[in-house]
């Protein structure tokens, strides 16, 4: 398979595993977040986030048939459900454990300002495909944005309780952030053949938006830290297994299994 | 091949979620095309994760080879992504008799205003504009829940998008 391709089919993979981790994490707040509705809001969101994930696995899928001939084919199932936790390129991020409720929405709030600058790059993706599925996720994503901007404006600007649960969830969140932004070696190749995003672009824009509602939520961005990363690569926190266990253990115990 | 004799056909599948509206209606529908003895028809989905979507591509299948189309192909598209605009105003007076708030012809959500006010919703029972907004999610991807101030009944919205 040409090297360009390989990176193509990465490239997918990472962007639908960010999408389908994330929407595990969320679903677990299903009948447990503080009321009724914001359960079926952070439900929908994992629904929208659920449907991005088919959609680049199903591509992933179609590019990977294509160009192995003499292979198994795989579905969007196999991909989601029978790689191990080496094979996963989401970042870290999206893996950290859900905390309370504001953790959540910072979590929410920082993973869907970077999904909503990249998607406005990638409607401009030269491979066609990777701009349909962008220009249908962003409409999703501009509502997910907006949705936990306003959870973080009202839980960092809040009571003295909430404001402290924020400034704890940022000291616990803020090291997974910079590793959005460090590419790897499959988003270059991709960025390089018109295909990908550029990164330092995107941090830019994620920069700003996030200045501006973490001050007006009253909440510092903090100084200098470390920076958490490997998740693109298949290296993953300590969550990951746990994770991946509770998730594929339908597929795994019975293979093939359907409703 | 009539296309007209196909739309008609279409016209009967309904959507598994709201049976009141067509696929037509939904404006989900977006092309039938006729192929090396192949007919194509093109769907969009409304959200990312429509659940609905993989129902209405088994019933369009049903549907056409029951009478009599044999080698039917249902391909879905992305681009260009369905917005609500493309709903039918037939759709939406099949949405306001039904109870569900059609969506509002001008949109008023998609954008990155914090805080904004809810837009101004009529109830679907007494049509009044006292109204307010519950959640910004409902019991489908597509709906907002909100309560109308005048008649007092609850009702779903289906939000522009």
């Amino acid at each position: 398979m040409p090297e360009n391709m390989l990176s193509k089919i990465d490239y997918c993979l990472h962007l639908a595993d960010n999408a389908l981790i994330l929407c595990h994490k969320n679903a677990a707040w299903c009948g447990h977040a503080p009321s009724p509705e914001l359960d079926i809001a952070l439900t929908n969101i994992s629904l929208d986030l659920i449907g991005q994930a088919r959609n680049f696995y199903q591509y992933a899928a179609t590019l990977i048939n294509e160009n192995n001939a003499k292979g198994d084919s795989v579905t969007d199932d196999h991909l989601a459900f029978l790689r191990d936790v080496n094979e996963f390129k989401n970042c870290l991020l999206t893996e950290i454990p859900n905390g309370d409720w504001g953790q959540t929405m910072l979590r929410q709030f920082l993973f869907s300002n970077y999904q909503y600058f990249l998607f406005q790059q990638l409607i401009n993706s030269k491979d066609e495909q990777i701009a349909a599925i962008a220009e249908k996720s962003i409409k999703e994503t501009t509502y997910h944005l907006r949705w936990s901007s306003e959870w973080v404006i009202r839980l960092g600007d809040g009571t003295p309780e909430s404001h402290s649960r924020m400034v704890h969830a940022v000291q616990e969140l803020w090291p997974y952030t910079g590793e959005l932004f460090l590419p790897a070696d499959y988003e270059m190749d991709c960025l390089k053949s018109g295909i990908g995003a550029d990164l330092e672009l995107l941090k830019k824009d994620w920069w700003n938006k996030t200045h501006e509602i973490f001050s007006e939520a009253t909440l510092s961005i903090p100084g200098k830290s470390f920076v958490q990363d490997g998740g693109k690569y298949g290296k993953h926190t300590e969550n990951m297994i746990p994770l991946l266990t509770e998730l594929q253990y339908m597929q795994r115990a019975y293979p093939g299994c359907e409703w | 091949m009539d296309k007209e004799e196909i739309y008609k056909l279409l016209e009967e599948i309904q959507d598994p979620e709201i049976p009141v509206l067509s696929i037509l209606d939904l404006g989900i529908v977006r092309d039938v095309v006729w192929t090396d003895e192949e007919l194509e028809i093109l769907i969009t989905p409304t959200y990312s994760a429509c659940p609905a979507m993989d129902v209405i591509r088994i019933h369009i299948q049903m549907m056409l080879s029951s009478n009599g189309y044999k080698n039917v192909k249902v391909t879905q598209v992305l681009s260009p992504a369905w917005t609500t605009d493309w709903m039918s105003e037939e759709g939406k007076k099949k949405l306001k008799e039904y109870g569900i708030a059609p969506p509002n012809p001008k949109q008023q959500v998609c954008n990155q205003e914090l805080f904004m006010a809810a837009e101004a919703v009529q109830c679907p029972h007494c049509d009044s504009y006292h109204t307010h907004r519950i959640s910004e999610f409902g019991s489908t991807p597509c709906k907002a829940l909100y309560a109308c101030d005048q008649c007092k009944e609850p009702f779903e919205y289906f939000k522009c998008h």
